[in-house]
């Protein structure tokens, strides 16, 4: 086994440790932290795959913004984040089965898809993967479309999120 | 490019450890004699009143969406801008038209009162 | 992938090296920053303590270690102390990608200055920015202090919206160069620094640096009239050291990232053939970078909340989307 695997395992492991204690811990701000720590362990995998690219932004945009949002809303919403005796419902059996079940058979799908043990072609060019990035997001023959659909997107996400999240008047 | 990431790796768990460093040693060396009046919450001398966990302005909430928003929108460019000079011209007016989008927005989130702090 | 022992050392002593680097500078800019506030109010400051003053900071340190520490009744025991931990790191690591000068020959191997050069270095210099939020949201958070709770809210929020003015501002000089790699950056300002092309961006990038770190006029979380001391009001000992400290090591930290992105980073007359003057150009970049912080927490006074977040989100923010624009066209049309 090489060194590279081993922290592969390890960084993998406390992943999905994390992952785990996320939608087992009763305090909300502890829960939270450790979803810090989950998407942490997936920008390491990002950077094992060299990807450093989406390795930052998995830091900037799903810590530095998506998970310091959830912890805004607990911090202004409840009064005490630990007050909640039990986490689980009458449910949850059943509601674990569909879980193992339903990941079972992805596992299974997936692993008849041929491109799933594929090896990732190299990229034929001589410039920096983030150029090549760069390029393929705004040329016609690229992703020119997602690229500018995205941008529309968000702006409507932004108007959405100020329509919902703005007090109204006069109330 | 992965040796320079363990580099980077290997500084962070450095970094990671350093801090601890001088609690511990306050852990040895500084006085604990902890009473009640001391591990109180500090409010000037005055006795804390009422819950700390009060409700607080929904506008934090608001700059926070607004800013999660605009931070997407900015990552997107990055990449643009790095392969800025060997993009043809079409190319390069695709990237400002998205910086017009992202200023249609910021201007949309001013004219609601979104940037209002009162 | 294999990786030579020799190239693990270098790693590690380089890895040292920057830690003790930081931390003297973290030391001395508090004495620095003692001593010219003096001198602009026409006092001495601290002079005792060795020649000069010059071991003020080791007696404060040495007085600090020996402080009690108090950790409030109700408070959240673990997350009071993971916090101040989490403001040093960021402060520490953000410094990785930014180099120190060229390469220089040392036992007969090549050995570069500056700990790494990876491609989306000005990324990590962003997100390393945005994590530093945590120490500052869960210090408010777990101290179950009203004045902390709000210290810790307001300078989040105003750190969040400075960030974007930050990231735009960052795309300029990306521009310029045409990549993320500081050392490109660098190199792409041997003629002429970009501060002189870009007077705005630079301008832009500075104003929101201040915010970023919580320095005067933005010093908001430590507005003591209204909040005593913000986020870090129930803090006491190693542990306010620790948020001190990261306090500092922000300061020079941003500094030396506005040297490189900006003023030429390393660069300066003879590096080329002296490769050691690059680390002594980079630390006089950075010292007179603080000495203007300083100043300007001498001189201008603390902004009021409302109008800290309008300005950052009214002036700044269009003003650098502006810059970017304005940019772009202009490396079109005139195809510089």
């Amino acid at each position: 086994m090489t060194p590279i695997q081993l922290v592969f395992l390890f960084v993998a492991f406390a992943t999905l440790w994390a992952a785990f204690m996320v939608v087992t811990r009763n305090n909300l701000v502890h829960a939270a932290l450790f979803l810090v720590i989950a998407l942490f362990g997936v920008a390491v995998l990002f950077v094992m795959l060299e990807a450093g690219f989406l390795a930052v932004i998995q830091v900037l945009v799903y810590i530095g913004a998506i998970a310091i949002l959830m912890i805004f809303a607990v911090m202004l919403t409840r009064g005490d984040v630990d007050d909640i005796p039990d986490i689980t419902n009458r449910y949850a059996g059943w509601v674990g089965l569909v879980a193992v079940l339903f990941f079972s058979s992805l596992v299974i799908l997936m692993a008849q898809w041929p491109s799933f043990t594929a090896l990732a072609k190299p990229i034929l060019s001589s410039r920096d993967t983030i150029v090549e990035l760069g390029t393929a997001l705004v040329s016609p023959n690229g992703y020119v479309i997602p690229f500018e659909v995205a941008s529309v997107m968000l702006l409507a996400a932004l108007i959405g999120a100020l329509v919902v999240a703005r007090p109204r008047k006069g109330k | 490019m992965l040796d320079q990431w363990l580099f980077v790796g290997i500084f962070v768990s450095i970094a990671a450890v350093f801090p601890l460093l001088p609690l511990v040693m306050a852990r040895f060396l500084a006085p604990r004699k902890p009473n009640r009046i001391k591990q109180e919450t500090y409010e000037c001398g005055i006795e804390t009143v009422g819950d700390t966990w009060v409700q607080f302005k929904i506008q934090y909430y608001v700059y926070a969406l607004v800013f999660l928003i605009f931070d997407i929108e900015t990552v997107f460019l990055y990449p643009w801008a790095v392969s800025f000079d060997v993009l043809p011209l079409f190319a390069v007016f695709e990237g400002v038209l998205f910086i017009l989008i992202l200023a249609a927005g910021l201007f949309y989130a001013w004219r609601k009162g979104a940037l209002e702090w009162s | 992938m294999q990786i030579e022992t020799a190239l693990l050392i270098e790693w590690v002593v380089k890895s040292t090296i920057l830690i003790f680097a930081l931390l003297t500078g973290f030391a001395y800019t508090t004495f620095y920053e003692r001593r010219l506030l003096a001198l602009i109010q026409v006092r001495i400051g601290p002079n005792r303590t060795g020649p000069f003053g010059f071991l003020q900071p080791a007696a404060d340190g040495l007085k600090l270690i020996f402080k009690e520490e108090l950790i409030p009744a109700n408070a959240y025991k673990f997350v009071f102390i993971l916090a101040p931990i989490l403001t040093v790191i960021p402060a520490l690591i953000i410094m990785a990608v930014v180099p120190w000068g060229g390469a220089i020959e040392l036992f007969g191997r090549q050995i570069a200055l500056g700990l790494t050069d990876i491609n989306v270095a000005i990324l990590y210099l962003l997100s390393v920015a945005s994590i530093s939020v945590y120490g500052i949201v869960l210090a408010g958070w777990s101290s179950d202090n009203k004045y902390a709770m709000m210290g810790g809210l307001r300078s989040s929020a105003q750190m969040l919206s400075y960030e974007l003015s930050l990231g735009l501002a960052f795309v300029v000089p990306i521009l310029l160069a045409g990549s993320m790699s500081l050392n490109q950056i660098i190199e792409a300002q041997r003629g002429v620094w970009f501060i002189f092309y870009q007077p705005i961006a630079a301008l832009v990038f500075y104003i929101a640096m201040l915010a970023e770190v919580n320095r005067a006029p933005f010093d908001m979380p430590e507005a003591e009239q209204e909040l005593t001391a913000g986020y870090h009001t129930e803090y006491s000992g190693m542990k306010f050291s620790l948020f001190f400290m990261g306090e500092y090591m922000k300061m020079i930290a941003v500094s030396a990232i506005f040297a490189t992105l900006f003023l030429g980073g390393y660069r300066g007359p003879f590096v080329d053939t002296y490769p050691l003057l690059g680390p002594l150009y980079l630390f006089l970049k950075v010292f007179l970078s603080l000495g203007l912080m300083i100043w300007i927490r001498a001189t201008l006074p603390r902004l009021r909340y409302d109008r800290l977040m309008a300005f950052g989100w009214k002036i700044l923010l269009p003003l650098s989307i502006l810059n970017v624009f304005v940019t772009a066209v202009i490396i079109v049309v005139f195809g510089l």
